[in-house]
């Protein structure tokens, strides 16, 4: 059935033959008898296509929380956002989408000119001038930034905010158990991290490095200054994981003075999918290229003087510097990157704002709606632009379900780590929301709470 | 393959992976998407909602309010278009032709698996969903586990890991994991000379120090040397087999006896799984944890450098540390069949949220159309294609290790340095002037002049035949008169050699640092 093999068996035979070879198991010569597979792998036999599209057809239909079906007003970091079909179709055209990293660059000049202008992209989004060319998702960029924050500061002591996505931190923690540095959840208070004094902390008390969201996890506007002032007077290294929807609005990061930007890119283009593959966004300023995490793609010329692209500054990379390498990353989200990249040229200048503000309406819109009902109150009293929290009188997990029944995928239920989490539901509302689907969410909303 | 078939024909019909047909318009350098900008042009359309346009200042408190628009491009959805498929027809790709890029695997990519991943089913499905509302996605995680496990000979598996070196690091983290709970600190990590270099930053990343081992004359790691530096302080050993000279490490059961004999474990680097599909698995090899490269062997593409997906398995003592939550199987009589569990002394996660869920998707969709069978097949024909290319080109090319390969070889131009000087690098890049991908070149670090040839199994004999010409006839070149101007290749390119230094030396990494 399903093959992808081209060789005709009298084929297979000629060229055993020109090998000196009898059978194709001959070429296993070199392998152990012992060790050899005796019998076949116990999987199912091949199958055609439509007998493997009808397979996953039955998969997605065991969904229901697909967005044909339940209307999504969940973010935590993956937005339902409008993916318009010139994206599709520009970033499935298969020269992008079945080429490798791009060692050639005169082959490759397609793939380099697309993340050289994704790269100038990000940067005028974090208002910071250099930009890589993608990590795997927004928690591996923030694992990256603190690697590059521990280096440039020399301290280990990292002071991470609570609201920063609960799954970036379990990340981050992970990854400590081989870095040795040392994490140091900071609290919220009212939706905004709690910074701790720094001045009277001396020796491995001392942050190296701050990381902390804008908008943060809850949806709430971080006050960036105070963070920057505590670098300021410890010479930590400030990491921003900014939300880069809300960036066509908002103040950039590095206009609040961020030192590294992080943030996750699937809002440009790529479907919710489940959770990946993802885009990881990764800026920083000048200072740090040499640390910079992953490939970058500068401008150059080639041998007839004319405008060329190539992947940089590659001796801090693995395959060259090994054990002493700044990150161990090599393949990285180039689609996605490209993706990003036609997706921003098609919002353009005008596109990036009207996308943060009408979120930002449709956000109050459905805040106020809910926030109307009996014993729904705010979770944090900070302010919100595109996505916030509220307290239910049931559990958030019973809201989810039955709102699913009602058509909804009504949010994400807060997790322990929050005070009351059982009680908070994450609310995102993305520009798909219609005027009709709020209403009909918050009504139904309202029966599920009653 | 017979004698006719390396005549020197014009127009090779049957070989579908050479691509000098291809067409070039003109030798201007594509403008960027900024150039193109014009104020006011707008592409953009959005959902009519029927909310109230509330103004902006009562939306955003002031201190936090944007002054000015972030800059991006002004263009029409024409230009858009045009711009992204101009760049479109200045990249190489499997598609277009022949990708002998050796340690990459660079296969023919199934369009079902496009399909697949397309699915509204699949690809509209919010990560943070419960698992009530997503049981499809988790049936279908645990289906590729399970099938992983069967092709690796593992007990279990995480799919957390984005790609390889994450796998890699993963497994590092495993590996530290396993020993805490021994009650032993171990520092040191092995690996051969010849190994990636994402094998040594990782084992940094991974809080271990890097212990390198050399490979002997035949290739593969030196049973002496390995002997000398293994003790009690070894957390384990990083190994790819068949190893990054394309060669299967014959010692691997000896090797892996003396490294559980120290209380070390074995890792093994999945790159060049695709050589031993169905034949020999490396769980039943001795090794611990196992990373695979599913852009690889699973023919998931690479988008010109990602996404890929490096999912881990382990034998049976690491499963209680894998990341989690793991999609589950639900014992029971409860309303849904699966569930997400974290194993009791997880390491943690290693993803924002499940993996890459739609490449594993399209993963097990390549799986599923070739069946067990099917598996063994492409092991077979993958190591069949790049033995013949070996034999081939044995005598035109030097063969610095002279036995049989598994999917890739390694040969070196080292022969063809006098008296042009003619490296590695000019072959590679006069390759592509005869519509092949270059192999990859310079390594493993070990080899002098490396060409690192990996044909894969779905290019056909008659493209082999085309590819083994295209670098009989670079060879004979490079050792005539010819040979002192192949340094000026590739000429028919979207751009001839580029100033590396260049880029290096006076940084532009963005169309604002323009000079």
């Amino acid at each position: 059935m399903g093959t992808y093999i081209p060789h005709t068996d009298d084929e297979v035979a000629s060229m055993l033959s020109f090998l000196g070879l009898s059978s194709v198991d001959e070429l296993f010569d070199v392998v152990p008898e012992a060790l050899r597979l005796q019998r076949g792998l116990e999987l199912a036999d091949s199958a055609g296509e439509p007998d493997v599209l009808a397979h996953f057809d039955e998969l997605g239909e065991h969904n229901r929380a697909r967005g044909d079906r339940l209307v999504c007003f969940a973010g935590g970091g993956a937005y339902d956002h409008e993916i318009p079909s010139v994206t599709k179709a520009l970033a499935g055209r298969s020269e992008f989408v079945t080429s490798y990293t791009p060692y050639q660059p005169e082959v490759a000049q397609g793939v380099l000119q697309a993340v050289f202008e994704f790269q100038t992209m990000v940067s005028r989004l974090s208002g910071l001038p250099v930009a890589n060319a993608s990590l795997y998702d927004g928690a591996s960029a923030a694992v990256e930034a603190v690697n590059l924050g521990v280096a440039a500061s020399g301290r280990e002591r990292v002071w991470v905010s609570a609201g920063i996505h609960p799954h970036w931190r379990q990340m981050l923690a992970t990854c400590a158990a081989g870095t040795g540095h040392q994490l140091s959840t900071i609290d919220l208070s009212e939706g905004r991290t709690a910074w701790p004094d720094v001045e009277s902390l001396t020796g491995d008390d001392v942050p190296g490095v701050l990381l902390v969201g804008y908008p943060n996890y809850l949806g709430c506007l971080e006050d960036i200054g105070a963070a920057r002032a505590i670098c300021d007077r410890s010479g930590a290294i400030l990491v921003v994981a900014a939300d880069p929807v809300a960036a066509g609005v908002l103040r950039s990061p590095g206009e609040w003075g961020a030192d590294v930007v992080v943030g996750e890119g699937q809002v440009f283009g790529t479907a919710l999918g489940f959770g990946g593959p993802y885009l990881g966004l990764f800026a920083c300023d000048q200072s740090h290229v040499r640390r910079l995490p992953g490939r970058l793609v500068g401008e150059t010329v080639d041998a007839d003087g004319r405008r060329a692209y190539v992947t940089t500054l590659r001796a801090r990379e693995q395959d060259i510097r090994r054990e002493k390498a700044t990150s161990n990353v090599c393949t990285n989200q180039t689609l996605m990157a490209v993706t990003a990249a036609v997706q921003l040229g098609w919002l353009g200048t005008s596109g990036i704002a009207e996308l943060g503000l009408r979120c930002a309406r449709a956000t109050k819109y459905c805040r106020d709606a809910l926030l109307a009902i009996d014993d729904v109150t705010p979770y944090a009293a900070a302010p919100v632009l595109r996505e916030f929290a509220v307290r239910t009188p049931v559990p958030a997990a019973t809201v989810i379900e039955r709102l699913a029944d009602e058509g909804f995928l009504a949010g994400i239920a807060l997790d322990d780590g929050y005070a009351d989490g059982e009680h908070g539901l994450l609310v995102a509302v993305t520009e798909r929301r219609t005027r009709f689907e709020i209403d009909g969410y918050a009504a139904a909303f309202a029966k599920a709470v009653a | 393959m017979t004698q006719a078939d390396s005549s020197e024909a014009v127009v090779q019909t049957a070989a579908g992976g050479k691509a000098t047909s291809a067409p070039l318009l003109g030798r201007d350098a594509e403008p960027t998407l900024f150039e193109l900008s014009h104020p006011g042009r707008q592409a953009w359309s959005f959902r009519t909602t029927g909310l109230p346009e509330t103004p902006i200042e009562e939306l955003v408190p002031t201190e936090h309010r944007r002054t000015a628009p972030v800059p991006l491009a002004e263009v029409s959805e024409r230009d858009l278009v045009a711009h992204f498929t101009r760049l479109s027809h200045r990249q190489f790709s499997v598609d277009l032709g022949a990708y002998p890029l050796g340690s990459c695997t660079m296969k023919y990519n199934p369009k079902v698996c496009d399909t697949v991943a397309a699915l509204p089913g699949l690809a509209g499905v919010h990560p943070a969903a419960p698992a009530s509302l997503t049981q499809g996605w988790l049936a279908l995680l645990v289906q590729l586990e399970e099938a992983l496990c069967e092709i690796t000979g593992m007990a279990a598996a995480t799919l957390q890991p984005a790609a390889g070196a994450a796998g890699e690091l993963t497994g590092l983290l495993l590996m530290r994991a396993w020993h805490d709970a021994q009650g032993s600190t171990r520092h040191k990590v092995i690996i051969p000379d010849s190994a990636h270099g994402t094998n040594p930053a990782s084992v940094t990343l991974g809080g271990y120090e890097v212990v390198t081992v050399p490979s002997d004359e035949r290739g593969c790691v030196d049973m002496a040397s390995l002997r000398t530096v293994l003790d009690e302080d070894v957390a384990g050993i990083m190994l790819t087999n068949p190893n990054t000279l394309g060669l299967f490490e014959e010692d691997i059961a000896e090797i892996a006896a003396a490294v559980h004999q120290v209380g070390g474990l074995l890792y093994y680097d999945g790159a060049n799984l695709n050589a031993i599909l169905g034949v020999v698995r490396p769980g039943d090899m001795g090794f611990d944890i196992v990373h695979m490269n599913l852009h690889k062997t699973f023919a998931t593409p690479h988008g010109g450098g990602g996404p890929g997906a490096g999912p881990v398995a382990v034998s049976e003592r690491l499963v209680p540390f894998l990341p989690g939550p793991r999609p589950s199987r639900l014992e029971g009589d409860g309303p849904h069949a699966y569930g997400w569990m974290v194993p009791e002394r997880s390491i943690g996660r290693m993803h924002s949220w499940h993996g890459n869920a739609l490449v594993l998707a399209r993963a097990l969709a390549y799986i599923q159309a070739n069946g067990g069978n099917g598996l063994r097949r492409i092991a077979e024909i993958a190591v069949l294609n790049a033995n013949w290319i070996r034999q081939r080109l044995t005598g035109t090319y030097d063969v610095p290790f002279d036995r049989p390969c598994m999917h890739e070889t390694v040969l070196s131009s080292r022969n063809l340095k006098q008296p042009n000087g003619v490296r590695a690098l000019d072959v590679a890049k006069r390759l592509l002037e005869e519509g092949f991908h270059s192999p990859t070149v310079y390594f493993p670090l070990i080899v002098d002049e490396a060409l690192m040839i990996e044909p894969t199994e779905t290019e056909s004999p008659q493209t082999l035949v085309a590819l083994a010409e295209a670098l009989e006839r670079i060879a004979a070149e490079a050792t005539s008169a010819a040979g002192a101007s192949m340094s000026e290749a590739p000429r028919p390119t979207p751009v001839r050699r580029v100033d590396e230094a260049r880029a290096a030396r006076t940084l532009i990494p963005t169309f604002d640092a323009r000079p």
